[in-house]
């Protein structure tokens, strides 16, 4: 029975259905893309648009996504493979990806069909008779995950074995397929999943900047000249939280692939679980951009009582869309902690491992916990708002209290915090003693300071909420608590200056954009510790201070470091070399312009402008530096372009990057470029320690373990 | 994404070899590890529902000033009003139910397969009739049982922080109850197929592990829920 299923979904007849499903649904997206940005410009504009312009633009959309489909069922045959356009809905029928949002959106649609009538029971209890749907969309939205994970087939193989097949794991690409394929398809290689994480993440990440780049021209200027402020709002949140899914991906895409091979490892512990982590990201974000289109004005942390009461419906979708993403973090941080306690190489003890491990443990200890406390928030207010029951609305004896939400949420999102720059402070450490040919200063205390800062981000989380309304003791507790996190990091700043202390220095890109991010991240790390006093932060909590203070870290703390890790690493996964001169332009684009743009947002928050507001009061004389940090956005998206152009162009390049370019003594350059299937050709074994530059050429770290009677 | 695959192709080609064998000791000490690390977050999702029970049911400022005929302080944990009788029973059904889990594991082990089976059995009804006692009882799906047996109206899930805490806490307990008995459904399936053989029961393990995890919650959940706090009426 289940077999007989999943023979039907690789049947010529699936794929063509597949191809036709992929046609019409892009060109659909395609064209209300370009439509709604069509409208929005004649809007601007003060165009006289035709009255029939909207259903015209329908009866377009309808006509050509019909066709396209057509076409998608002929190419799924593969008779149409001499045209680009064929070739595309050809391969697009044999993708996981399309399986997927296929049955995402076919569950989705007939749950909203039968439930659209269903009125959610404050709707019953309030007496509205006309349904707004949203049940229907909170149930269609948490069962075509469902859908989405079994039509793109990652539950395939535990579906067998609970039906008592065997299942074998299966390596490489789809047979018969070209290579490349695999990376749309569920594969359970922990490079490919990598690569996969990493691409997504860059592509959500452009996204993500894109958003921020129309509120930032929003900005520029007092008044309202673009958006409406629904919009403005939806704009902000969708950009705040989506950043944050790409934060997320990057730190997925850098454990993923490196920490396996670090290890010495060829795959992680359970790489089915590997990839359905990463794909339970896909219906996820989906649910996200679709709360975008719906509109939500809740920000990223959706704060009941208005995210529990506010009528914009996107706000269900964000909060579904968020605790799914949960699964993902959950698992691949068990996966990764797993990997490092049983799958290490001979002679790979935890005191010899890569710095950048260290910092995978405890990203994954945050995360593989604290996660959970999030979705008992998120779906508090999901329950609330469906099922009417009443975690955060006062009127009731005893009373509901939306403070609840704000422990709940920050006990995990202040961990969380911490998952999105420890990774980078690992990549930090684990480049400096790279370029500059010395050992890294005090291994030990730098691993365990990785381990300290995840520990006291467990006991930090109220100084997000001192303006909420907690009673003093608490804030002074929380206060003092926060400031305790200043001493593993200081920790690793000190290692960070021992370890380039009269180092022999060399700057290619990695190198310049690892220097750039301690510069940035001091400017974050010391911006933090005012907002934790209380007084003081009694001024700046909801400021634009308080953006600026996260935007430095986060991009001292991930951003840099993860696009310093793309160059570092870009010989090890494509075996090319990157183009040096474009990567300099890039940072000494980047790296001012972000300080700009940072320091502004600090100015200008100091100066009084609140943060999620469209406008301003022009008397508050900012539009200057408003119009700087505009400017500066730009630049920073211009400079990410600059990379991405680099990257792509210098796979295609013909000659070969040198084996391991930057003389690095970690095991995985042990290994050939880009990495085999299974990582080392012949396992390696651990006999020195792992940092030692600079000294004795003879002091190896790692080598392939010798046959025996060598 | 095809950018950075170029470099694959030329390569992964020549590579083809079999994956690096697993010794079934490393993926064992793998799932386990891994299983315990999944219990250990779980009790991050039970204890913040603890957190919002404790939180939530508590005497406010304003109650006291609006219900001087109770004598309560201000902090006071409460409870709903629950069944007694209905509470220790499905809690002793849940108990006893991990004793025959634990014989199933044993009979797993020494490659008894019709007491194993029979066990799963046993502990599978004693799930469900607790899965049973919760949803049709506790939360009165049918309402004139529910009176009948405890003698008062069941509380909605609409009852102000009682029955949203109530629910949540009784309802996300209950899912996990209801993937163990699923679990316990699949291992008695698979062991049909000679699945479970002397030396290879993880499957019988990791079940057994959960279904004793989601019993030790119920044994915080059960005093949080029925025993602790001054009943609030
Ligand atoms: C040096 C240690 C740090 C301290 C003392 C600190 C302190 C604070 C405080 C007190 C707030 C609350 C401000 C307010 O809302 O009034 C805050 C907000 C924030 N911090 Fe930090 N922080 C530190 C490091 C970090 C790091 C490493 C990150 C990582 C990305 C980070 C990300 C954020 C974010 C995202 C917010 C804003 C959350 C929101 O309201 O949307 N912080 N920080
Ligand atoms: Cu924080």
């Amino acid at each position: 029975m289940v077999k007989a299923i999943v023979n039907f979904s690789h049947s010529k007849f699936a794929r063509s259905f597949y191809a036709a499903f992929a046609g019409a649904a892009l060109t659909w997206l395609l064209l209300s893309v370009a439509f709604l940005a069509l409208n929005w410009i004649v809007d601007l504009a003060d165009i006289a648009a035709p009255e029939n312009a909207v259903a015209l633009q329908g009866t377009v959309r309808l006509i050509l996504a019909v066709l396209m489909g057509i076409l998608g069922f002929i190419a799924g045959s593969g008779v149409l493979n001499g045209l680009w356009i064929g070739r595309f809905l050809y391969y697009a029928g044999r993708t996981a990806l399309v399986r997927g949002l296929f049955g995402q959106g076919l569950v989705f649609a007939i749950v909203y069909f039968l439930m659209r009538d269903v009125r959610t029971i404050p709707e019953i209890e309030s007496g509205v008779t006309q349904a707004s749907g949203e049940a229907a969309i909170v149930l269609g939205a948490l069962l075509s995950t469902f859908g989405f994970l079994w039509f793109s087939g990652v539950m395939t193989d535990w579906t067998l074995q609970m039906f008592g097949h065997h299942t074998e794991l299966k390596h490489g690409g789809p047979p018969g397929e070209p290579e490349w394929l695999r990376y749309f398809n569920i594969d359970v290689n922990h490079k490919v999943i990598g690569i996969q994480y990493g691409v997504t993440g860059i592509l959500v990440l452009l996204l993500g900047g894109a958003l921020a780049i129309l509120f930032r021209l929003e900005l520029a200027f007092p008044g309202m000249q673009l958006f409406s402020t629904d919009d403005y709002n939806t704009l902000f949140s969708a950009h705040g939280m989506i950043m944050i899914a790409a934060v997320f991906l990057g730190v997925g895409a850098l454990i993923n692939y490196l920490a396996p091979v670090m290890i010495g490892a060829a795959d992680m512990a359970f790489p089915r679980l590997n990839a359905f982590s990463y794909w339970i990201g896909v219906p996820a974000a989906v649910m996200l951009v679709g709360g975008m289109i719906l509109g939500w004005d809740t920000g990223w942390v959706g704060y009941p009582p208005h995210s529990s009461s506010t009528q914009m419906l996107g706000v269900v979708l964000f909060l579904m869309g968020f605790y799914m993403n949960g699964f993902a973090s959950i698992a691949s941080a068990i996966n990764l902690l797993v990997t490092v306690v049983t799958m290490r190489a001979k002679g790979m003890n935890y005191w010899r491992m890569p710095i950048f491990v260290w910092t995978a443990i405890a990203t994954s200890i945050m995360q593989f916990s604290a996660t959970q406390t999030v979705g008992v928030a998120l779906s508090m207010v999901l329950l609330q708002r469906t099922m009417g029951m009443n975690f955060f609305d006062p009127s009731t004896v005893p009373p509901g209290d939306p403070v609840l939400y704000q422990h709940l949420f920050w006990f995990y999102s202040h961990p969380a915090v911490y998952v999105w720059v420890v990774p980078g402070f690992g990549l930090i450490s684990e480049l400096l003693p790279v370029f500059a040919r010395k050992p890294l200063y005090g291994y030990k205390w730098v691993a365990m300071s990785s381990i300290g800062i995840a520990l006291v981000g467990f006991i930090v989380w109220a100084h997000h909420m001192f303006t909420a309304g907690m009673p003093d003791t608490l804030r002074y507790i929380f206060m003092v608590s926060t400031m305790f996190v200043g001493i593993p990091t200081g920790v690793k700043f000190f290692s960070w200056l021992g370890t380039i202390w009269g180092g022999k220095m060399i700057y290619p890109t990695p190198m310049l954009f690892i220097l750039g991010s301690i510069s940035v991240f001091l400017l974050g790390g010391l911006s933090g510790p005012i907002l934790a006093t209380i007084p003081t932060d009694l001024h700046l909590h909801d400021s634009y201070w308080v953006v600026g203070h996260f935007h430095a870290t986060i991009f001292g703390g991930f951003v840099f470091p993860f696009f310093g890790a793309l160059y570092y690493w870009y010989p090890k996964i494509t075996g090319r070399m990157y183009n040096e001169w474009l990567g300099k332009l890039h940072f000494w684009l980047m790296l001012p312009a972000f300080w700009v743009m940072s320091i502004g947002q600090m100015v200008v928050g100091l100066r009084g402008m609140r943060r999620r507001i469209a406008d301003y009061d022009p008397a508050l004389n900012l539009d200057f530096t408003h119009s700087l940090i505009t400017i500066a956005t730009l630049v920073i998206g211009w400079s990410v372009l600059i990379m991405i152009y680099n990257l792509w162009t210098s796979a295609r390049s013909k000659e070969l990057a040198p084996e391991n370019p930057w003389g690095s003594r970690s095991p995985e350059w042990l290994a050939p470029s880009p990495l085999p299937e299974f990582n080392y050709l012949s396992p390696i074994e651990i006999i020195g320690e792992p940092y030692e530059y600079g000294k004795d050429e003879e002091e190896i770290y790692a080598r392939p373990i010798p046959a025996i009677g060598d | 994404m095809a950018a950075v695959t170029i470099g694959h192709d030329d390569h992964h080609d020549d590579h083809h070899e079999h994956a690096p064998e697993i010794p079934y000791p490393v993926q064992l000490r793998s799932n386990r590890v891994g299983l315990w690390l999944f219990c250990i977050s779980e009790i991050f999702l039970f204890a913040g529902l603890l957190a919002a029970r404790f939180y939530l049911w508590r005497v406010s400022p304003d109650m006291v000033a609006s219900h001087p005929a109770y004598e309560v302080e201000v902090g006071e944990i409460l409870r709903p009003e629950l069944s007694q009788t209905v509470g220790f029973i499905t809690t002793a059904m849940l108990l006893v139910s991990s004793y025959y889990m634990v014989r199933a594991e044993v009979a797993a082990e020494h490659g008894h397969r019709g007491r194993m089976v029979r066990s799963l059995w046993v502990t599978f009804v004693l799930g469900l009739l607790f899965l049973l006692g919760v949803v049709i009882i506790e939360w009165g799906t049918m309402p004139e049982l529910a009176q009948a047996i405890t003698g008062h109206s069941p509380i909605r899930p609409t009852d102000g922080v009682f029955g949203a805490v109530l629910f949540a806490m009784t309802g996300m307990h209950a899912i996990h109850v209801t993937t163990g008995l699923i679990f316990i459904l699949i291992l008695i399936g698979n062991s049909r197929k000679g699945w479970y053989q002397p030396g290879r029961t993880w499957g019988v393990e990791a079940c057994a592990i959960y279904w004793h995890y989601v019993d030790v919650v119920w044994i915080f959940f059960y005093p949080a829920l029925y025993l602790i706090g001054t009943v609030w009426h």
